[in-house]
């Protein structure tokens, strides 16, 4: 398939490229923009006047909810929402059920996603066995089975010596692992940020020394193995500080943020709106500042969806009781560009924060627009403007704290390998 | 916070959630309604048929005789028909979910609704699903409210000291897992108290809770000296030792009202607290039967306040 995208304005993060230019695709890769290469013949020509292309979103973190929770969501139904989101790879967390600790599953997971031809998947094995912190799961058949690293999700990781080996063990073979601080001792029970709100609305407490604390002890244990260590989720201003601080020391850790964490925070949750109950949770205003600066300065290496659909039912309780998460994938691109626009950002650097550099955390081959790099996009109207509601969702999860919000920015067209997967 | 749910669109209560944002005019118009509820219980015959016909469900997620208990006696005084759940945390192990017991409830017409519920925000979430018309009276919501207890401390203290804007009140324990604390700092600061204080080790304060608009004190003696008012909270049973504090006497020792710290406060200070009582825990008995101690006169009025607003609820209606 040759196919060719006229007028559209082009923007490359990993150069910094953005132009009106005309992009020529051919075997599922960039074959040139600008002038045709010779015998260019397009079979299909998109008109994309007034429409960004970009290189495809490329989720640090999307849960696909298969296998075992499939009353949440589908594999099909999250797929749809990934390239309606013009996301064109994503890495799953390991915490389905059973958690992905098998290569049977995860091999299960590739062929499943890739006959549905949309996105890449990318699914992150389990750290621990059956994620239950107390034996290593086998990197080395995960990794072959398609596994590109190693995440204890959300499951706690009590026993520092497991974490000591497990880190040992994946430096051996050079696997990343990866980790969200927190210690699961000092968030025992808390279900929102511990400053005035939550003193406010009586809610259990969960502090920010939960994540510092768990942050010294992981980079202590990446200093001395020697493990490529990514940490999850960041929430808090002084843990941006000490990440920072490693990575001035020369530690190979790298990091991410969830992007409704760059928009909201606890005030958010004041009228005891379980959309509002994330993990981590939101935090203080102070600290959602400190991490559109991190973001914006790559001491955060990317942002992420972190795309959690949730039934309504687990929603209708009360706040402490509800599932925690929010959908992302199909608010994760306009959430980015408002960021990047309350930040003043040149929009490729706004896009490289979920395209390339979110490529570069994963390693893989994706989030450039250039000759030859793989013909991954999106196409999106950077002014469109539109409101979210359960039928603008293609995900089935409609748990969003933007729900009845407007946002500005659409996807119109997301093409994967060559191909245009969505619309159709 | 929640000010636009309790509140309809001409300020008038639709439910009691919580006392932070009610105004502080229509706190005192609980006040004197329940005022002239304390005559109505003085009388032989203790009925009034302001209520008559009307269904309360007294919904308890999480067991409490006593509260319950006054919540039934205010009702039947308004010659309601009162129907007793308690649910205890079993109906979430049967498969129903809160929001399923309550819609089966208000299609038995129920009018009003009395909920606790070991979560925060749980009457939030049933006040915003029922059928307008449908009242929600926050019984007790974990650590958030409990607001009808709030409002018979105000009760209390407008009793016996008249006037808010010249008092010291000091709250004293386990502010941290209170919800008769955070009530009562809400009403106290909106009815202009001008001193507010909290009084505890820093294990049972919670964070920025100075953002409440109270003073701090860790120190007892300090907390106390010249009081008009002394609150004791109870210490539950599980929090007396464990990582919160070291054993049940140590608080004694450290922050029970004995009468030598009572004694730090105002001669002619009153002593309150929410009930039940831990004797030789949080207060010692010399004072908790005491000249100074005022916790009987706290449950007489309990039940003319949750009359008030019962009444109050009801008569919006029309």
């Amino acid at each position: 398939m040759k196919l060719e995208i006229r007028n559209a304005r082009v923007v490359d993060p990993q150069s910094g490229r953005d132009e009106n230019t005309t992009i020529h695709i051919a075997d599922g890769r960039i074959a040139s923009l600008g002038a045709a290469p010779d015998g260019f013949r397009a079979e299909r020509t998109i008109e994309a006047k007034g429409l960004v292309a970009c290189p495809g979103l490329v989720d640090l973190s999307a849960r696909l909810r298969e296998p075992g929770f499939e009353y949440r969501a589908t594999l099909e139904s999250e797929m749809q929402a990934a390239v309606a989101g013009g996301v064109t790879s994503l890495a799953c967390p390991p915490d389905t059920d059973p958690p992905l600790d098998e290569p049977g599953l995860v091999e299960m997971l590739k062929r499943r996603a890739g006959s549905l031809m949309r996105s890449r998947v990318f699914p992150l094995g389990a750290l621990t066995l059956g994620l239950k912190g107390e034996k290593i799961a086998e990197m080395g058949q995960l990794a072959e089975a398609g596994c590109v690293a190693f995440f204890q999700a959300d499951a706690p990781l009590t026993d520092l010596n497991v974490l000591l080996q497990a880190m040992r063990y994946a430096a051996t073979f050079g696997h990343a692992v990866w980790l969200r601080p927190q210690d699961s001792h000092l968030a025992h029970g808390g279900v929102a940020h511990e400053g005035e709100v939550a003193t406010r609305l009586g809610l259990p407490p969960l502090p920010a020394v939960a994540e510092t604390v768990a942050l010294h002890a992981i980079l202590e244990l990446a200093e001395s193995t020697g493990a490529r260590v990514h940490l999850a989720r960041l929430s808090t201003a002084r843990g941006v500080a000490l990440v920072a601080a490693a990575k001035a020391r020369g530690l190979p850790v790298t990091c991410d943020v969830g992007v409704h964490h760059l928009h909201l925070c606890d005030r958010d949750a004041g009228d005891f709106n379980a959309h509002m109950n994330l993990v981590p949770p939101l935090r203080d205003p102070s600290d959602r500042d400190a991490l559109r600066r991190a973001l914006a300065d790559g001491t955060i290496d990317a942002v992420c969806s972190d795309h959690t659909p949730v039934d309504d039912d687990a929603k209708l309780v009360p706040f402490g009781e509800a599932e925690p998460g929010a959908t992302g994938l199909e608010v994760f691109l306009p959430l980015v560009l408002k960021w990047g626009a309350e930040m003043k950002l040149p929009l490729a650097t706004t896009l490289a924060a979920a395209t390339s550099r979110a490529a570069a955390v994963l390693g893989i081959e994706a989030g450039r627009l250039a000759p030859g790099s793989p013909a991954d996009l999106c196409l999106f109207d950077p002014q469109c403007p539109w409101v979210v509601t359960r039928e603008a969702l293609a995900s089935q999860g409609r748990n969003s704290p933007f729900m009845g919000l407007e946002l500005t920015g659409r996807v119109t067209t997301t093409i994967v390998d060559g191909r245009v997967v969505y619309p159709g | 916070m929640s000010a636009n749910l309790q509140l309809d669109s001409q300020g008038r209560l639709v439910h009691l959630l919580t006392t932070e944002g009610l105004p502080r005019s229509l706190i005192l118009h609980i006040l004197d309604t329940a005022a002239q509820f304390v005559s109505v219980n003085e009388r032989e015959v203790k009925k009034v048929p302001l209520l008559r016909g009307k269904s309360i469900f007294n919904v308890f997620f999480e067991n409490s005789t006593r509260t319950r208990t006054t919540f039934e006696i205010a009702a039947k005084r308004l010659s309601a028909d009162v129907i007793n759940l308690n649910i205890g945390s079993s109906s979430t192990a049967k498969g129903e979910t809160l929001l399923d017991t309550v819609w089966n409830l208000q299609a038995m017409d129920a009018d009003m609704f009395v909920v606790r519920h070991a979560e925060a925000g749980a009457p939030h979430l049933i006040a915003r699903h029922v059928k307008p018309g449908v009242h929600v009276v926050n019984a007790g919501d974990g650590r958030h409210a409990h607001p009808t207890q709030g409002l018979l401390d105000m009760y209390t203290i407008r009793h016996y000291k008249q006037d808010f804007s010249r008092l010291v009140v000091a709250i004293v324990g386990d502010v941290l897992h209170s919800r008769v604390a955070r009530s009562q700092i809400h009403a106290l600061t909106t009815l202009g108290v001008p001193e507010v204080r909290v009084v505890g080790p820093k294990t049972l304060l919670p964070k920025d809770v100075e953002r409440l608009g109270v003073r701090v004190f860790h120190d007892v003696a300090a907390g106390l000296r010249d009081c008009d008012v002394v609150i004791t909270l109870r210490l539950q049973n599980e929090r007396m030792s464990g990582p919160l504090l070291p054993s049940a006497g140590e608080f004694n020792k450290t922050y029970g009202l004995t009468p030598e710290k009572l004694a730090l406060a105002k001669p002619d200070a009153i002593v309150m607290h929410p009930g039940p009582i831990n004797r030789g825990v949080e207060i010692d008995s010399g004072v908790a039967d005491g000249t100074h101690s005022v916790i009987m006169p706290q449950v007489t009025f309990g039940i003319a306040v949750r009359m008030a607003v019962m009444a109050i609820l009801a008569g919006n209606d029309r």
